[in-house]
């Protein structure tokens, strides 16, 4: 649906108004990162094998993005290792809303939950990031599961505020009150009332966390605590691509970097305008 | 059936105090206004009779029985600001029908449209709004309506329009209505009596309700103009 408007030209994207504009904005980043992630799974495994007929060539027609020192074409590399990342990055986002919307609920039970949530949350924030998720990686063994896991439990913090927040901010609203006068329970109000305004957030909260994910797997990959050596992870072709930057050759560090960044932007574009969409108030900008 | 305040003492401290042993009693089908100064504690008490703060002193009652929480309270109070009192993420037709399916001749009565119903609350008017926050809280099993400067924010002819919707369902429905309101002309135009709470020492220890009553007194003198 999205490929068929885009094929229709400027002309056509004159003529919709900001809400089609967004939804396709939505749409042709989402067929992106699908086919991103399509394509890593169906790569040839023989492409990323080794070939030291090919060693060190520039990017050209037959390698868009070139072939490193062992002859292994970088597209294809960097294509799985895309791919990884966005799973990585998907399971770890997963695992932070989930955790986040047990504990902003938990906060809205009492007062002893809700000081137990921000203890919990102060606790996590006072540790280093980056130094958190390495400890965790290592802790469960590193690997893939070390990884996700790590990214995963250490994410859940900013949302878990912002959930606890506005769950506070909506308990004193008039309509609440009036729900309870027209005698509706508890359970009610939160699934009725509460639940609509925390499904955005929880949405985009999940899609915000998404290239965070990815670059602080990226980031403890390459700096060696991550996934092993062996895996096309983008933090592994990044660090090794250190290695070879001197002696010229660019691309091997340029189009992996510039994917993931791609990668990156295309989630962040698709939180925002979702956020736009399901706000009602902001939908007839 | 009377909806009976007696000895409400309110206060947010201790020592100072914004409702002081104040009386108040509304029967059934009577409509009642309440004046009294800015920061006198109209809103405060309204919020009391209707259940919504529950940290006072004294008792609230119909007819000696203390009205049940957790399910449809007999007393509904209606606010100021319609905006606030509706969920922004819900569609017209449901903030409506919360209490409970508001018959075709409320609807009507209040001139609500059709087309009205499956908008979101942002893109109706205040007056508008307040027509769906009075529709759903006027049910059958209403028996007391807490009107709280509701008609504040509408000019005169949606106030008229709406007084004598009110004033009509109130009628077939012997709802017992409160006012609160600083018009003085709205009053005189639909109360039966008005009550006049009062701060009077600067200190706010001590309140006083009283009495008057409104069919030949003018209220000159009683309502900051």
């Amino acid at each position: 649906m999205s490929t068929s408007v885009a094929l229709n030209g400027k002309g056509m994207l004159r003529g919709l108004n900001l809400r089609q504009r967004t939804i396709l904005l939505i749409s042709l980043m989402s067929l992106l990162l699908m086919t991103v992630l399509a394509s890593s799974l169906y790569i040839d495994s023989s492409s990323l094998s080794t070939n030291f007929d090919s060693r060190n060539l520039a990017p050209s027609l037959e390698h868009p993005f070139g072939t490193d020192w062992m002859g292994r074409d970088m597209f294809a590399r960097t294509l799985t290792g895309l791919g990884l990342s966005i799973m990585v990055g998907a399971f770890a986002s997963a695992i932070s809303t989930f955790v986040s919307v047990v504990l902003g609920l938990l906060s809205s039970m009492g007062r002893a939950a809700d000081s137990f949530v921000s203890w919990l949350v102060d606790l996590f924030l006072s540790i280093p990031h980056l130094l958190l998720i390495i400890l965790i990686s290592i802790g469960l063994g590193g690997g893939a599961t070390g990884v996700i896991i790590g990214v995963g439990l250490t994410h859940w913090t900013s949302l878990t505020r912002v959930v606890r927040a506005e769950i506070k901010q909506i308990n004193t609203q008039d309509y609440i009150h009036i729900s309870r006068n027209f005698g509706k329970s508890n359970w009610w109000i939160a699934r009725k009332h509460i639940l609509p305004h925390l499904v955005p957030q929880f949405l985009l909260g999940m899609i915000l966390v998404f290239p965070h994910a990815i670059l602080h797997e990226a980031s403890v990959t390459f700096l060696g605590f991550g996934l092993s050596p062996h895996e096309p992870a983008i933090g592994i072709i990044l660090s090794e691509s250190m290695r070879y930057l001197a002696a010229g050759y660019w691309w091997l560090a340029f189009f992996p970097g510039m994917s993931l960044l791609i990668v990156v932007l295309a989630v962040d574009v698709i939180g925002e305008n979702l956020g736009k969409i399901m706000d009602p108030r902001k939908a007839h900008e | 059936m009377y909806l009976k305040g007696e000895n409400i003492s309110f206060g947010y401290r201790k020592d100072d105090l914004i409702l002081n042993n104040v009386d108040i009693s509304l029967g059934s089908g009577e409509v009642l206004g309440l004046v009294g100064d800015s920061g006198s504690g109209k809103s405060t008490l309204c919020k009391i009779l209707a259940g919504y703060e529950k940290n006072y002193q004294g008792s609230v009652s119909i007819d000696g029985k203390k009205i049940p929480s957790n399910t449809y309270n007999p007393v509904q109070l209606i606010f100021q600001h319609p905006e606030k009192a509706v969920n922004p993420r819900w569609k017209i037709k449901d903030i409506l029908n919360e209490g409970h399916v508001v018959s075709q001749d409320v609807l009507n009565s209040f001139g609500i449209k059709k087309s009205w119903l499956d908008r979101w609350p942002n893109e109706l008017s205040g007056g508008e709004l307040q027509r769906f926050a009075l529709a759903r809280a006027l049910s059958p099993e209403t028996k007391f309506l807490i009107a709280d400067e509701i008609t504040t924010m509408v000019d005169a002819i949606t106030q008229v329009q709406i007084w004598e919707s009110i004033l009509d369902i109130a009628e077939r429905l012997n709802i017992g209505i409160l006012v609160v309101s600083h018009e003085k002309n709205l009053l005189k135009k639909v109360c039966h009596e008005v009550v006049y709470l009062s701060r009077i020492n600067n200190a706010g220890l001590y309140n006083e309700l009283a009495f008057r009553d409104m069919q030949n007194a003018s209220l000159s003198g009683m309502v900051p103009e």
